[in-house]
């Protein structure tokens, strides 16, 4: 059976299966037209007639078949990715061929070393493991056994106690400084916040702070500082000017 | 007292030949000349001398063991003579039953490696999973690495086992490629001359 002399009776062509491929390679008809599964069906159809299997010839269909598969996809799918949409339809017959033939070298490389299998089976040897040298003996340094004692009780020694103290750490809410401030405020028209918390504890002074910024931003207060760590100045809302370098330091405060 | 039975007579290199002798005998895998320099305490070039001794001693045919440059190195083996005897005693796992597909991908990775499944796939058209899978298995190929990009595929190249196998020096003394299969212009040609048949 040879295939290139398939009868085809396809939509888009009639004739031999060889002269198909001319067309296509020719660039004459447009490989999107063909119905490629109608050919297979053509095949299985001529192959059924003949009742034997004929694996030359299915080999050299499978091969004929793909290729224009292959060059089909190409051409139903032009966007795709570089290498592809490159190709013109003679560049790409140009790469099946060049693909065909890697995979015929490789199939003759195979056949190469069956042959070599065979003319080579009659030879035996010894298989194994990959030999080991022998190991290198390192030599030890005298042994103290006091020493090792000595490293041992004080490994065994109670650790010290970890203190838990700053778990029990309380933070005064922060409305109690809400108050004082307004407090200081409804006897005074400002104040400076370090002379104010000056003598507290440092997680006091930061809930004082805190607080500071309630203030602020419910607009009860102003705060004014003329540079970073300059003396925080505090003062009613609505008596100062508020003039924008405030605004912006006080800003700076909150987001600091 | 008996003589000590001498390999070669009066050759200077006669002691150093029989302890090459003694560690191939002992050895399980092909040694090199750099091994049985070191192993036997004695320089390259004079291991080299002496091996010209022992592989005229152990020629085909001259003995049931044959010494033989394979896959790298130097390794005794049966004699063909003897082939069907040792059959009885040992299987052959490494290359009994090998597929035309474990095959195929065998030759690709023995010209083209190291190579990845997927380079072995875009070649022969078809996954190459389970014939590498396969060829791993009987030892005949083996990882090396993996592709450049982060991730890459592992890659395979054939082990020494290939070659000894194969009855191979090296991987360098197998057939070019060009010499066992046709070139593209060949196949490209072909698929016109097909085509072109009908239209003339």
């Amino acid at each position: 059976m040879i295939v290139r002399e398939l009868e085809l009776d396809l939509d888009a062509f009639e004739g031999p299966f060889d002269l198909l491929l001319t067309l296509v390679l020719k660039d004459e008809l447009d490989l999107r037209e063909v119905d490629v599964a109608g050919i297979v069906l053509a095949f299985v159809e001529h192959l059924f007639e003949r009742d034997q299997l004929d694996l030359e010839a299915c080999g050299e269909f499978l091969v004929l078949i793909s290729a224009l598969l292959e060059l089909k996809a190409r051409g139903l799918f032009p966007e795709e990715a570089a290498e592809l949409a490159e190709l013109e339809p003679e560049a790409a017959a140009e790469e099946l061929a060049r693909r065909l033939a890697e995979y015929r070298r490789m199939k003759d490389a195979a056949g190469w070393l069956r042959q070599r299998l065979e003319s080579e089976g009659d030879r035996f040897f010894r298989l194994g493991p990959a030999p080991l040298a022998p190991k290198v003996e390192v030599p030890l340094a005298p042994q103290q056994p006091e020493k090792l004692a000595d490293v041992i009780r004080l490994l065994a020694k109670e650790p010290p106690q970890v203190s838990l103290a700053h778990m029990a750490l309380r933070f005064p809410p922060v409305t109690q400084f809400l108050e004082r401030f307004r407090a200081v405020l409804r006897r005074r028209h400002r104040f400076d916040f370090d002379q104010e918390v000056g003598d507290l504890s440092r997680i006091e002074q930061a809930v004082a702070f805190l607080a500071l910024l309630d203030l602020r931003r419910s607009g009860e207060i102003t705060i004014e500082q003329s540079a970073p760590f300059a003396p925080i100045r505090i003062a009613r809302a609505g008596e100062e000017n508020e003039n924008p370098d405030e605004r912006t330091s006080a800003w700076t405060l909150r987001s600091a | 007292m008996d003589a000590p039975l001498r390999l070669i007579a009066s050759n200077p290199l006669d002691q150093l030949a029989r302890t090459l002798e003694a560690l191939l005998v002992v050895a399980s895998a092909p040694l090199s000349v750099a091994d049985l320099a070191e192993a036997a305490d004695d320089d390259a070039e004079r291991v080299e001398a002496a091996l010209g001794l022992v592989r005229e001693r152990y020629a085909e045919g001259r003995s049931g063991i044959v010494l033989e440059h394979v896959a790298g190195g130097w390794a005794f083996r049966s004699a063909r003579e003897a082939a069907a005897a040792c059959a009885r005693l040992f299987e052959k796992p490494a290359q009994r039953n090998l597929s035309q597909a474990a095959l195929e991908t065998l030759a690709i990775v023995a010209y083209l490696g190291p190579c990845s499944r997927p380079d072995i796939a875009r070649i022969r058209g078809v996954s190459a999973d389970s014939a590498v899978a396969n060829l791993v298995e009987r030892g005949l190929i083996t990882e090396a690495g993996r592709d450049d990009e982060a991730g890459g595929a592992i890659r395979y190249r054939t082990t020494p086992l290939f070659e000894r196998v194969f009855g191979l020096e090296s991987l360098s003394q197998l057939p070019r490629l060009d010499d066992v299969g046709a070139s593209t212009e060949q196949i490209r040609e072909r698929l016109h001359e097909v085509a072109e048949k009908r239209t003339a």
